[in-house]
């Protein structure tokens, strides 16, 4: 029986010749991650284990951005045990403030991920990294312990939605409007347990900054991992970043799935998540005037270049709404200095917007843009759960740095087709 | 294994960050985590949770984050069992690793009423609701995921060679 792209990358992993949806193996593993957040009780965990080294001190890495810089003193304390840590076991790639950025912008930008890896990351949106035709999740901190110490992860092996995607995005349509819009589809476990795959001749018209933000987002359907089959845009990107000779693995023609979804690309619309589950998406005929107190631009989804850019164009030369906080966040310090260098920086800020360090702080409600009761935003993250960036009774509508964008300008949710 | 309880009933799509809200991820203290579970979707869990109350939800139970933090807060709040119609799959791994029994029965969730009483036989798979008397089966886990378990979690299998 043919494999799909994710169990062919597990098969050569854990040296078995194939595996089966159902399997329980275990697989070595290219790269293990964890942030500020989840490296504390990894490294609570691996103290356990009595172990002087970690496996591989370059295939281990750490990046201080939830709550770095430092929010109060419990986050320094946190940052502290990680810099410690990493210092005392000569982890070469520890990302601290100055070189961090948002670990799933980062990784790829650093060249630390290439095609075939198989890679965890105690974060959920470790699954970015699919982006690149690696297999890549999101595990918990015990999990990067025992990473960290033998460089292994047991998985049950996935079975596959496929995703044929045709035709091309228009205009100020990106990654994000195609995720949402899946996510809407299928439902917010639509994909539990299973890899999300993604291929077609529509592949040739997304850039990495749509896949890795489609990829991003998969386990907001509740998949272990999404995956794009590899081509040029994906080797150009990796030899671009220094990344590793990529190891091309592609899906058997006789692979089974348990579901071929049909995306044409053409026919996608901006669209927002409405509150509190990334599936209440709608289009824009769909819903009235919502009007909004905050917009968020960046986070591990949507910050990157790219994105800043689709902002800025539709941002130049115009003020933000009255009443309206407008908040940017380039995702990596390489960002950060590309959007000054070209001037996307000065557009914000003249804009009324401001312009933070990296940081994942706003996104899950950390620091740097908290709701208040009542209040609502449209924000270009990935999740609006009850609470999730603020108080209770407040309401998060996730959508496209388009979107936002042109949300920023009129104080209400709006389609970059209405103000370009 | 056999786990008794009292059920605390929640429904679909229970995510991370309302078992534990972002804003207490600056500590990994199980007391204090424990101490703000569930708070941002009921309040009154913290005052009402006993140590062997069992918690049952509808589908996608853990669903969100990565954060190791949530099964952590449920387990050091005394939860002895957590009983769903699905999990979602990163609070599903760290439920076993770090030894917080979990179960999906969906039509156990269907019979069984907050406050209902419970007992849990892991090893058997029966659910039995103590209070209406009712009976539930469940699929063993497999043998992989059992051996973590009864060695207490990844780290002492690790420690002890069962996992190399």
């Amino acid at each position: 029986m043919g494999m799909t792209m994710t169990q062919k990358i597990l098969s050569a992993h854990a040296g078995l010749e194939s595996v089966q949806a159902g399997e329980l193996i275990l697989v070595n593993l290219d790269l293990v991650l964890g942030n500020d957040i989840t490296s504390p009780v990894a490294i609570k965990e691996f103290s356990k284990l009595g172990k002087d080294s970690v496996f591989d001190k370059n295939k281990i890495t750490m990046v201080m951005d939830h709550f770095a810089p430092a929010k109060d003193i419990k986050s320094a304390q946190q940052c502290k045990i990680c810099r410690d840590f990493c210092s005392e076991k000569e982890i070469t790639h520890f990302y601290d403030v100055g070189k961090m950025g948002i670990e799933h912008a980062l990784l790829p930008e650093q060249g630390l991920v290439s095609a075939g890896y198989a890679v965890i990351g105690a974060d959920s949106h470790t699954c970015t990294y699919g982006a690149l035709g690696a297999f890549s999740t999101g595990v918990g901190s015990t999990d990067m312990a025992c990473g960290m110490a033998i460089g292994k992860a047991w998985f049950k092996v996935p079975s596959a939605i496929k995703f044929n995607l045709t035709g091309k995005l228009r205009k100020y349509v990106s990654g994000k409007d195609v995720i949402l819009n899946i996510i809407g589809k299928i439902g917010v476990d639509g994909a539990l347990y299973k890899s999300m795959e993604f291929s077609g001749e529509g592949l040739s018209s997304l850039s990495m900054a749509d896949r890795l933000c489609i990829a991003n987002m998969a386990i907001e359907a509740g998949a272990k991992n999404g995956i794009f089959a590899v081509d040029d845009i994906t080797l150009d990107y990796i030899k671009a970043h220094g990344g590793a000779e990529p190891v091309i693995y592609k899906a058997d023609d006789d692979a089974v799935y348990d579901e071929v979804i049909e995306i044409n690309l053409t026919e996608i619309e901006p669209t927002v998540a409405f509150p509190h589950l990334p599936e209440n998406a709608r289009t824009f005929d769909q819903f009235g005037e919502i009007k909004i107190n905050q917009v968020v631009i960046g986070s591990c989804t949507n910050g990157r270049y790219e994105d800043l850019l689709e902002a800025a164009e539709i941002m130049e030369g115009k003020k933000c709404a009255e009443n309206v906080r407008v908040i940017v966040i380039p995702a990596t310090q390489e960002i950060y200095l590309k959007a000054m260098e070209n001037g996307l920086l000065k557009i914000f800020i003249e804009s009324g917007a401001v312009v933070s360090t990296p940081t994942c702080g706003p996104c899950l409600g950390g620091y740097m843009g908290i709701l208040a009761e009542g209040e609502r935003a449209v924000t270009t993250t990935n999740r609006n759960f009850v609470g999730r960036m603020g108080h209770t009774e407040s309401e998060i509508y996730l959508a496209s740095p388009a979107v936002a964008a042109a949300s920023a300008l009129t104080g209400r949710i709006t389609s970059p087709w209405e103000v370009m | 294994m056999k786990y008794t309880g009292d059920v605390i009933k929640y429904g679909d799509n229970i995510d991370t960050d309302v078992i534990i809200p972002a804003r207490y991820l600056n500590t990994s203290d199980r007391k204090e985590l424990a101490s703000h579970c569930m708070e941002d979707l009921d309040k009154t869990f913290v005052s009402r949770v006993k140590a062997g109350d069992i918690v049952t939800a509808g589908y996608n139970f853990g669903c969100g984050s990565s954060r190791e933090h949530a099964p952590i807060a449920i387990k050091a709040s005394g939860v002895s069992l957590v009983i769903a119609k699905s999990f979602a799959r990163i609070f599903y791994r760290n439920s076993i690793n770090i030894g917080l029994a979990i179960v999906e029965c969906p039509e156990a969730v269907d019979g069984i009423s907050e406050g209902d009483k419970i007992e849990a036989d892991m090893d058997s798979g029966i659910i039995k609701n103590l209070t209406t008397g009712k009976e539930y089966k469940t699929e063993p886990f497999p043998e992989f995921i059992q051996k973590i378990i009864e060695n207490g979690g990844l780290i002492q299998s690790i420690a002890d060679g069962i996992i190399k």
